[in-house]
């Protein structure tokens, strides 16, 4: 039978709260997702008060001031600090985005939800586990195929108006906050590739220097690992770098009706 | 101690770190037929050079006359001397082959109008040793290159078929009879533990940034490398030598990349005056760092700096236009508007020296092998161990990078280690038995800091660590200041048998891992302090006041740092190779002027 409430396992359970010293200036609460693989626990929202008066102005600064002066054992990715990275995608607010360019200031909740980024098996904390998203990013062999070689001492020529095809695709973080907010992701995500996987599909279609776009045409000429995307557009609406994944599938979409028709 | 259960794999060789350095070396590695493992902190498209933005140095010659002679006495002189040349001379020269290389993995270069990479001037790159005008010599995508190559390595590794152990805790390396035999590393995902038998293990671990309060560096850039080689009883080489980047934010410390002032900016004081054209009369704003963040420096003391403590300096693009903005710097603007607050088409940016790349490392060859001096051999080779990119200390950047030349050295680098791997490493030899005990310190060190129960929090320990290297051994140091700061850092060391783990975990327990990695950078800390206080002359970036000059007759030679086990320094030295193959002519020292 279908279940429709969740596993009990899965229910999340109000937590701890750490209240703001008596003498804070200027409260935030942030509740955020815990689950510790270590015991039968389920997962619960404990809710942090923090003095935005003495934290900087992203919410990674505030995931770091608690970790660093309440509880040492939150748990998240953080490298970089500047959106380049791609560590910390998380669900913010109600987005998926970036902790270390998300200001503390546009979060809209009085109450900031923090959770991992949705539908991903959760590892701990705010940590999800992205392998079948990595594996899906090396299914599309995702590197340079060539027939002829290059020049051998100098680089091929590419003009400047092909290499321009490549802005809005090649600046991609692999950060999954596009794939991780697609509902036919969340449903298919074993067999459809999902927002980031597509865009990355489309860099090297569309790379005058690539020799390969019709094999790599022919991998994604599936009812689920392409034509699962239904135009939702989550994907473009939550890109923290302001991709627009949508309009790379669809120009694959595209690509592959101009074939037929040829 | 806990009975830990560990796992063992073969390998012809292992890279621990996933950068554009190991990465590289790892590729590289597979496609030669090496069973090659990599390991890393992070998934691979995470390390640190993922934030390089400026680009890459080759004297492609595609933007205006070049030659890799000029290259080589560029670097030589940005360096200070210290650099050794026989080294400087080899990336010059494999430059060329190593970006064209990189246009043949796919990296997405920006273009000339005739198709060609695009090319762009950069602090201390010029053209004719030193008397022609700037060189254009940076070859970028956009301002994004080190993303771009970051990626294009690891779709190579990934073609190579490379395997990939992501998120895997390097701990220590395993020694027997002072040959390397592999290292010990700690999976979070289910908290066990791995051993890696290599014939041959290569550190791409990167730089030690998070020794100061403020820098550019990423959290994860913390010295793992240094660290387990500290441990393992090797030095560390001309670690006094800390780079600060003229440009980073002020308050936040994000990197602003010097190509924007190759681009054509410039930096201002409060009188609105373009300030390095009094201390750099060629050469202006394109000097290189050592010097640009020395005047900047001088600038703010001099009561000249902008803002209402007038405690930084302005950087200028405005004038440049949206259209190359948003073509040649589009990630500087949108860095400049989220961390500080600024349109860069109408506004300058507010920055600061900041605390950017570490000059010293692991001492090495430039076949990537790890050397030590052994009595008389300054240049003795640690079987079994490799050393690439900021880790490593060739020493191609002596006491000052320029800048483009960090992304030049781990490609080279990177592949030199193949290379070499190629050469002294059978396909499927078989690994020698290790003693029982082979792992014993490794895994008492571990253990110890997981049940850590003192009082003294992770988080608190690094504070007074960060704190004390960036108030003394900063832009400018004085005998005095580096005393107080090697005796604080010394006591900051001391603190952390008390450190406090709360955390007790071992799947994804990252207070263990900020722990493994303070103690790390402690080393680094250690190491850098101590050299700086024991180096009496100015020389790159290591700017003393109370030795205002370079002494090439007491100072032309590379500090070699040891630790023991209570934390003491003992400082030993290398000479600096003034040799080169004959075909560039050896750069005798001189005075460095821009």
């Amino acid at each position: 039978m279908t279940e429709f409430a969740l596993p009990k396992n899965s229910r999340v359970q109000k937590g701890k709260h750490f209240p703001a010293a008596a003498d804070a200036k200027s409260v935030r609460t942030f509740k955020i997702y815990r689950w510790n693989p270590d015991n039968d626990e389920n997962p619960r929202l404990d809710t942090y008060d923090i003095d935005t008066a003495d934290c900087g102005p992203m919410v990674l600064h505030a995931l770091i001031k608690i970790k660093n002066e309440i509880d040492p054992t939150l748990t998240f990715r953080r490298s970089c600090r500047e959106g380049i990275c791609g560590s910390c995608a998380m669900n913010i607010d109600g987005t998926n985005t970036l902790a270390c360019t998300k200001e503390i200031s546009d979060c809209h909740g009085k109450q900031v939800p923090i959770y991992p980024l949705p539908h991903m098996p959760v590892v701990k904390d705010l940590v999800p586990d992205l392998s079948q998203f990595y594996a899906q990013y090396a299914s599309i062999r995702p590197w340079i195929r060539t027939q002829s070689s290059p020049p051998p001492d100098r680089e091929r020529r590419q003009s400047k108006a092909d290499r321009a095809k490549l802005d809005g695709l090649y600046e991609c973080i692999l950060c999954a906050c596009c794939s991780t907010s697609c509902p036919s992701y969340w449903w298919n995500g074993d067999r459809y590739l999902g927002p980031a996987v597509l865009l990355q599909a489309y860099r090297w279609i569309i790379d005058s220097r690539d020799e390969d776009s019709g094999d790599r045409l022919d991998n994604l000429e599936d009812p689920f690992r392409l034509y699962r995307c239904h135009t939702i557009m989550n994907c473009t609406k939550t890109c923290p770098k302001g991709l627009n994944p949508a309009k790379a599938i669809a120009e694959i979409k595209k690509a592959m009706l101009a074939r037929r028709s040829a | 101690m806990d009975a830990y259960k560990i796992t063992t794999h073969q390998y012809d060789v292992v890279v621990v770190g996933a950068g554009g350095a190991g990465l590289r070396a790892t590729m590289g590695m597979a496609a030669q037929g090496l069973a090659t493992a990599c390991i890393s902190k992070v998934f691979p498209t995470r390390s640190h050079t993922v934030a390089a933005q400026g680009g890459i140095s080759a004297a492609l010659a595609n933007m205006g006359p070049d030659d890799w002679r000029w290259h080589f006495y560029d670097t030589v002189k940005g360096s200070d001397w210290l650099g050794d040349q026989d080294a400087i001379e080899y990336m010059c020269r494999e430059a060329i082959p190593a970006v064209v290389e990189l246009e043949h993995f796919g990296l997405p270069f920006s273009r000339t109008e005739d198709g060609r990479i695009y090319q762009r001037p950069f602090g201390g790159m010029t053209t004719k040793y030193g008397e022609g005008p700037p060189a254009q010599r940076t070859c970028a995508a956009a301002d994004r290159t080190g993303h771009a190559m970051l990626h294009t390595l690891y779709q190579q590794a990934l073609k190579h078929d490379a395997r990939f152990y992501v998120e895997y805790f390097a701990l220590d390396l395993i020694f027997e009879e002072g040959v390397c035999k592999g290292v010990l590393a700690w999976n979070l995902a289910d908290g066990t533990l791995h051993l890696f038998r290599a014939q041959s293990v290569v550190l791409a671990t990167g730089g030690y940034g998070r020794t100061y309060f403020s820098c550019t560096s990423a959290h994860t850039c913390t010295g793992d490398g240094g660290g387990m080689v500290l441990r393992a009883g090797l030095p560390l080489q001309d670690m006094e030598f800390v780079q600060f980047h003229p440009t980073g934010v002020y308050g936040a410390g994000m990197l602003i990349t010097e190509g924007v002032r190759g681009e054509g900016g410039y930096l201002t004081n409060a009188n609105g005056e373009r300030f390095m054209e009094r201390y750099a009369p060629s050469v202006k704003d394109l000097a290189p760092r050592d010097m640009v963040s020395r005047c900047m420096t001088l600038e703010i003391r001099e009561g000249r700096g902008v803002g209402p403590k007038k405690d930084h300096i302005h950087l200028h693009l405005e004038h440049l236009g949206a259209a190359t903005i948003n073509e040649q710097l589009p990630g500087i603007a949108e860095t400049s508007r989220v961390f500080a607050g600024v349109d860069v088409t109408r506004e300058p940016i507010p920055v600061i020296p900041t605390a950017h790349y570490n000059m010293g490392g692991i001492p090495t060859n430039i076949h990537g092998e790890v050397v030590t001096r052994k009595g008389d051999n300054p240049d003795a080779v640690i079987p079994g161990l490799m050393a690439i990119g900021e880790a490593a200390c060739v020493s191609v950047h002596g006491a000052n990078r320029l800048g483009s030349n960090s992304l030049l050295d781990i490609v080279v680098f990177g592949r030199a280690a193949a290379i070499r791997a190629g050469e002294v490493v059978t396909p499927g030899a078989k690994h020698s038995t290790l003693a029982a005990d082979a792992l014993e310190p490794a895994l008492a060190n571990f253990d110890r800091l997981r049940h850590a129960n003192g009082n003294l929090a992770t988080a608190d320990i690094r504070e007074q660590m960060q704190r004390a290297m960036q108030a003394d051994a900063t832009v400018f140091r004085t005998g005095e200041s580096l005393r107080a700061g090697a005796a604080k850092v010394s006591q900051v060391h001391a603190s952390f048998a008390d450190v406090k783990v709360t955390d007790r975990s071992l799947i994804w327990n990252t207070d263990l891992v900020e722990t493994l990695e303070l103690q790390n950078l402690l080393g680094m800390a250690l190491t850098t302090i101590y050299s700086a206080e024991n180096r009496t002359e100015s020389r790159g970036a290591h700017a003393r006041e109370d030795f205002p000059k370079r002494d090439d007759v007491n100072w032309l030679k590379h500090t070699l740092a040891h630790v023991d086990a209570d934390g003491k320094v003992r400082i030993d030295y290398r000479p600096v190779h003034l040799t080169t193959s004959g075909d560039v002519a050896v750069a005798p020292p001189k005075e460095r002027k821009y």
